[in-house]
């Protein structure tokens, strides 16, 4: 049965006033002018002209979802026109945003709804904005339809496509510098594929249709090569497994001779953040303690390790790196321990707020005038020693590095071994730990503590257990983060590190250790490489955050037990808290 | 398993073919005709390429305005010169640091990836250059920054982490002084009180004050700190008001000291107590968020009247480049800066034929140290072996209207803040 | 169970401890007072100032997390978007402020013109909540509690730097106002009337508040959801409306504390309702979750914690600058109060499970 005409008008309408809304918005968050300094593809197409075709192109693909019943035939008429319709009323509400703020004085109120905004708008000034907008809408509606009819053996690769060849676009500076920084023939292959501020038209025709040819081959053949593989003998199978971990380790150890330092720097801080994760993971995860104050951790082993290998005022001890990173997660785990006590019988959310505020006095305590003789106050702690593989000379006086005579871990490019390689420690340690009886232990406490209990789990050992482990985790991390930094201020150790690590663990997959490591990918690194938009780089981190927690809220990779937990959970409407009587 | 298995590896066949393709060799040179022989190496500029500075400082949160208006000072100086240099258009770009020790940090590290970049200026605030400063010296960069004033960054002890970097702010051993002499000169007042805000910056310059202060011969009362993000002020100043201070000095950044300033009249025992702060509020945001308690209220920063350039000629020039007043107080040392930086690459750079540019980074850097009585806008300036090129004169002024539209302090008719000391 | 006497060995150490860290903390206050009181560094009317300062930021703490307590005894749910709601509410205000100002309204009409901005400001604050609970929350009511806490704090980044984006980083002040100028005379001690309008405020809107959801019916609804929401909705309550009815409510709250927050301090800018959020819900479980009296009692006592608590006892201490450490008392004082009475100040009222 054909949607009725006025019901396909609506729908479309409908969508193209939301998608409408949505480019003001951008508009007005000054995000199109912004990303209009950056190209998607050099000379043809900035980033602002992107992402205003991209709400259009959007509400292309919405309304003829929306307007074809799941059960029929696709119905190509009317999805074009509903797309078209939703593409050109989008154009025609962002033309009259432009004719709203050309006649009134939006900028009194939006600062970004500046002249310059404008000018930018109407294409410096000339009237013929007022069609182009709805014609450039309609287009772009109709490219969405077109998508969205596409037999899913076309549109697959080509969504594909263009969302790889826009990441590249983004990330078209990186590439350039890094490639820039090989041999002569990466270098003038880089200048090909990468302009100054985006894509050059060649580069980005070429990553196109070589990801459609990819994704086109890979969806054919993908079976045939699951299924051969299948048929290799087991000895085979074990032998390709070692290959490719053997051709991992490869590109891990060579990666920041290659990438250089700042990538080197971005992986680094990637991996201190899935040392916390993991931490948190065993305290959170694993034992459903939400703690919310996981920083005071980190400065704690951070702390400990600049004061034992300071050569400034503040160091106690000259010792090297590799004795005071043992002590200091033992310091840490003592911590975990004395800050685990007072809470042990807090509740659920009580606990969020106690652990919270743990984090907070920590960070209070450590850049306050009044410990300043022991912590250094504002000033911080300087002249931390880096790592040395080999002997130290002696300590000779404040403020001058002691001499390494062997292998010294100056930078981001040498620091990156040392905390990649503990990452892939604990996270070790944390799969033992999943597995073993502590680990289970920990997992029926956070389901239900009383049933726990009564089945002869000691509660009190288990949850310090849990805080200890996490903290020692996290001192871990805060030891390599001192000597990547060189100094520690009581400014880093903010409550906002702390949310991020809980963030990354539920959209990783709580509970999950790929999951911790994905998550930290995601939530920490690929803001970091984008730096180029850092102004709204938390606007995205937000929004992604929302999203993927209306799309996938077990996580990018979840555990089993996660899974089979949600998929449940949609019948009944269960917490995961469970109350426990207060212990003292 | 085996779908994530095969995706993993045909990522990792890409990724070992371009590897294997690299080596991890550094860049040839080109048939050159010049051997580069510098122990930092060189940069090499083609002949289309353009000459590629950055600016790096705060240029996001409710500092930015310092990290603005130095910025501001690059730009005119990069447009004095006609944009080019040599023949090559000058690129100047930038990197946020956010006014943190860690934002520096990760500033640094991006800046130090790109090896087309010639030469630095920034940071902005000292907790930046703290953090960064040694990634950027190990990586042959030299940087010059408009606006640090924390003390020890140019005191002969500061270590080799520090060769590469120079300012041509003053140091706050200055500014502490200087205000301490008003206060006990000028004012004559004989009890002072100082609040800091927990920044380094802040807690360093209250202390330069107190010393020198007590050194003249005058007492401090109480010594107070809030925390950054403090919005109640009340609590404190009554605590400072229980000490019967006649002075108080805030040398605080702009979100505290508005702060500070809108709620200080409200205490009892505090309504005539004199109020001063430094070139971290010498802004005319200071004057909306402290609001008619601003009149009256004196300002350390360095003195305008001082400069021996031409600093009215860089006010038109901003003026019509920009608009408005001049939003902080280093955009002068800022446009000096970028001026020492050309004029040093003027003297090492090595011109080919063809155009291309190589310019040896230790020489550079030496090249820089080695400037004397170099003609710039905030005076004569000679570069010290430890990197001091300022010519730190300091003055006090007042603010005589608290309308933050009326702030201009180059006015010639009726400056907003006026100078008053010395 | 038969319990090891490590086991019990543990148990002892643990009572012991804590026993040992409430003792510790009662004594550093108790030594610290009356060193305090002993040095007579201030005077009688230097106190009360202290307590004024304190019940002012306290009530703006308390309608803040009205907001919270009510969202999370109906959802178990900690809305950390909340901050930003408030933030916007003072954005809002500053809006109508600043136009009435400048046309000269808000000197001839004082009431009104504060009325006013603060009516604009609760109606700007409820907009956004209203959106972000449709968004961002309603899909999520079934999740484990986790994940719409991630939704929340996804929330509330976006809405900052959304706000950034709109108004950029700087900082917007307040207009001066002649009416909130000055101080009144109560018994011969001056007080300042900014800080009194703006308790004032707080304590009417907050009796509004406690009438409607005890009075009126849809309190009564309210009151049903939060107690148990299946039972209530076989009574023919809508539970979404009632929901997005607490919502709005907690978001005209905390919007008019945003403009009362910058009537005080007359700045505001993206960032600032960070920290009064997490203050906020540290007062809400302070005096109770999910206990209206228990938010406006927990903000009170913050408030005046958090003002008379650092020259109250770590002044004589000889602890140098107390006030940078007020937020730590602020939080150790929570941790001490759940460890004597776990459920807060007034108890906790959640909502049960089916």
């Amino acid at each position: 049965m054909m949607m009725k005409k006025d019901n396909l008008i609506w729908i479309a309408i409908k969508t193209g006033l939301l998608s409408g809304v949505i480019a003001i918005f951008l508009c007005l968050i000054g995000m199109v002018e912004v990303f209009s300094k950056r190209d998607v593809i050099e000379h043809i197409i900035t980033l602002g002209d992107f992402i205003l075709l991209a709400t259009a192109v959007s509400a292309g693909v919405i309304a003829a979802r929306a307007t074809s019943k799941p059960d029929q035939q696709k119905q190509p008429l009317t999805n074009l026109v509903a797309g078209a319709l939703a593409g050109i009323t989008t154009g025609v509400l962002i033309a009259a945003f432009i004719g709203l703020g050309q006649q009134v004085n939006l900028r009194s109120v939006f600062l970004s709804a500046s002249p310059s905004l404008f000018i930018l708008l109407t294409f410096k000034g000339g009237t013929s904005w007022i069609w182009v907008y709805p014609a450039v809408g309609m287009g772009a509606g109709l490219l969405g339809t077109i998508l969205f009819l596409l037999p899913e053996k076309f549109r697959q690769p080509i969504t594909r496509a263009i969302l790889i060849t826009f990441l590249m676009a983004l990330f078209s500076g990186l590439f350039r510098v890094v490639m820039i920084n090989q041999s002569d023939n990466i270098a003038k292959l880089g200048k090909y594929l990468f302009g100054q501020t985006g894509l050059t038209l060649s580069g980005a025709i070429i990553f196109f249709a070589a990801i459609v040819a990819v994704s086109m081959f890979w969806s054919a053949r993908s079976k045939n090569l699951q299924e051969g593989f299948a048929r290799i003998p087991k000895s085979g199978q074990t032998g390709i497994r070692v290959v490719v971990y053997a051709l991992l380790a490869y590109v891990i150890l060579m990666l920041p001779q290659v990438s250089g330092p700042f990538i080197a720097q971005v992986i680094v801080i990637v991996s201190l953040y899935a040392l916390m994760g993991l931490g948190l993971n065993i305290t959170l995860g694993f034992a459903g303690l939400l703690d919310l104050g996981f920083v005071a951790f980190f400065a704690v082993g951070a702390y400990t390790v600049g004061l034992l290998t300071s050569y400034g005022i503040f160091g106690l001890q000259h010792i090297p790196f590799w004795v005071a990173v043992p002590i200091a997660i033992l310091v840490s785990m003592l911590f975990g321990a004395f800050l685990g006590l007072p809470v042990l019988g807090v509740r659920g959310d009580y606990l969020a707020i106690a652990t919270l505020g743990f984090g907070e006095i920590v960070r209070l305590l450590a850049g306050s005038d009044f410990l300043a003789p022991f912590f250094g106050g504002p000033q911080g702690i300087i002249g931390i020693q880096k790592p040395c593989l080999g002997t130290l000379e002696e300590f000779v006086r404040v403020d001058v590095p002691r001499v390494c005579n062997g292998l010294e871990f100056a930078g981001p490019k040498e620091i990156y071994y040392i905390a990649v390689a503990s990452a892939i420690l604990i996270a070790f340690i944390a799969l033992r730990l999943q597995r073993s009886r502590l680990g289970r232990a920990w997992m029926a406490i956070r389901e239900d503590e009383d049933v726990a209990e009564a089945l002869g789990i000691n509660l009190i050992q288990t949850k310090l257990l849990a805080y200890m482990l996490g903290a020692a985790f996290a001192g871990l991390g805060g030891a390599i983060f001192t000597v990547l930094v060189g100094s520690i201020f009581a400014t880093s150790m903010q409550l906002i590190v702390s949310i991020n690590v809980v963030s990354l663990i539920i959209v990783g997959g709580m509970g999950s250790i790929p999951g911790v490591i994905v998550g930290a990918i995601a939530l920490i690194g690929l803001p970091e490489l984008l730096r180029e938009v850092s102004e709204y780089r938390f606007l995205f981190y937000g929004a992604t955050l929302i999203m993927m927690m209306l799309a996938k809220p077990e996580g990018l990779w979840p555990s089993q037990a996660t899974l089979r937990e949600l998929h449940h959970e949609e019948s009944s409407a269960d917490p995961i808290a469970k109350t426990s009587k207060a212990k003292a | 398993m085996n779908k994530r298995l095969f995706a993993l590896l045909s990522v990792l066949v890409l990724a070992s073919m371009v590897l294997a393709a690299c080596g991890g060799g550094a860049a040839a040179p080109a048939a050159a005709t010049y051997e580069c022989t510098d122990a930092l190496g060189c940069v090499t500029i083609a002949p289309s390429e353009p000459v590629h500075i950055a600016y790096w400082g705060v240029l996001s949160g409710p500092d930015s305005s310092l990290g603005e208006d130095s910025k501001r000072g690059v730009e005119i100086a990069i447009d004095d010169m006609g944009g080019k240099f040599q023949g090559h258009d000058i690129l100047l770009t930038t990197e946020d640091a956010g006014c943190t020790p860690e934002g520096g940090a990760t500033a640094a590290t991006k800046l130090a990836t790109d090896t087309s970049i010639v030469g630095l200026i920034g940071s902005s605030c000292s907790d930046e250059t703290v953090g960064g400063i040694a990634t950027l010296t190990n990586a042959g960069l030299t940087t010059i920054s408009p606006s640090n004033t924390r003390p020890v960054l140019s005191d002969p002890a500061r270590g080799p982490d520090y060769a590469g970097y120079l300012r041509t702010a003053h140091s706050d051993a200055f500014q502490g002084k200087a205000v301490a002499e008003f206060a006990y000169n000028s004012l004559k007042v004989t009890k002072a009180a100082t609040l800091h805000d927990g920044s380094t910056y802040a807690q360093a310059l209250q202390q330069v004050f107190a010393d020198e202060f007590v050194k003249l011969g005058g007492t401090i009362v109480a010594q107070e700190a809030v925390a950054k993000d403090a919005t109640d002020m009340r609590p404190v100043l009554t605590t400072i008001a229980a000490a019967g201070p006649e002075f108080l000095y805030y040398p605080v950044f702009v979100a505290v000291g508005g702060y500070v300033t809108a709620q200080v009249r409200d205490v009892a025992g505090l309504e005539t107590v004199a109020l001063a702060g430094s070139d971290g509020i010498f802004t005319a945001d200071l004057l909306k968020g402290g609001g008619t308690n601003t009149e009256g209220m004196y300002l350390s920063s360095p003195d305008f009247s001082a400069f021996t350039g031409d600093y009215a000629g860089f006010i038109a020039k901003h003026e019509a480049k920009y608009g408005g007043s001049t939003l902080s107080t280093f955009h002068a040392h800022a446009y000096d800066a970028t001026n020492i930086l050309f004029a040093a690459l003027g003297k090492v750079a090595v011109v080919e034929a063809d155009g291309t540019i190589y310019v040896p980074r230790q020489a550079l850097r030496d090249a820089i140290y080695a400037t004397k009585d170099f003609a710039g806008v905030t005076g004569n300036l000679s570069c010290s072996a430890y990197g001091d090129c300022g010519a730190p004169v300091i003055a006090v002024y007042e603010i005589v209207n608290s309308d933050p539209a009326s702030w201009n302090p180059s006015d010639a008719a009726a400056p907003n803040p006026k100078k008053i000391f010395p | 169970m038969r319990t090891s006497f490590g086991e019990r060995l543990l148990d002892l150490a643990v009572s012991g401890f804590l026993w040992g860290f409430r003792i510790l903390i009662v004594l550093i206050v108790v030594l610290g007072t009356f060193l305090t009181i002993r040095a007579g560094k201030y005077t009688g009317e230097q106190w009360i100032d202290f307590l004024v300062f304190g019940i002012s930021q306290g009530s703006i703490y308390a309608l803040i997390a009205l907001g919270y307590t009510m969202v999370y005894g109906i959802l178990r749910m900690i809305n950390f978007a909340h901050g930003e709601i408030f933030m916007s509410g003072a954005f809002g205000g500053y809006f109508i402020a600043t136009w009435l100002t400048g046309i000269g309204f808000m000197d001839k009409y004082p009431v009104l013109g504060l009325i006013s901005s603060m009516l604009f400001g609760m109606l700007v604050s409820t907009l956004i909540a209203l959106l972000v609970e449709r968004i961002a929350y309603r899909p999520l009511r079934g999740a484990p509690r986790l994940v719409p806490l991630i939704s929340a704090i996804g929330a509330s980044f976006f809405l900052q730097y959304t706000f950034r984006g709109f108004f950029g980083p700087g900082v917007y002040a307040y207009p001066s106002m002649k009416a909130l100028e000055g101080q009144w005379n109560f018994f011969g001690i001056g007080i300042l009337k900014v800080q009194i309008i703006v308790a004032i405020a707080a304590f009417v809107m907050m009796a509004i508040l406690y009438s409607i959801v005890m009075f009126t019916k849809i309190g009564k609804a309210m009151r049903a959801v939060s107690e148990n929401k299946d039972v209530a909705a076989l009574m023919g309550i809508d539970v979404n409306r009632i929901i997005v009815t607490t919502f709005a409510l907690g978001a005209a709250m905390a919007g008019a504390a945003g403009v009362l927050y910058a009537l005080t301090y007359r700045q505001v800018n993206f960032f600032t309702g960070f920290t009064p959020g997490i203050k906020a819900f540290t007062a809400a479980v302070l005096g109770g979750i999910g206990n209206i009296p228990g938010a406006m009692v927990g903000g009170l006592v913050l408030g005046i914690v958090e003002s008379v608590g650092p020259a109250l006892f770590l002044d004589s201490l000889g602890i140098p600058r107390p006030y940078q450490l007020k937020d730590a008392i602020a939080y150790i004082m929570l941790v001490m109060i759940l460890l004597f009475r776990p459920s807060g100040i007034l108890g906790e009222r959640v909502s049960k499970k089916a």
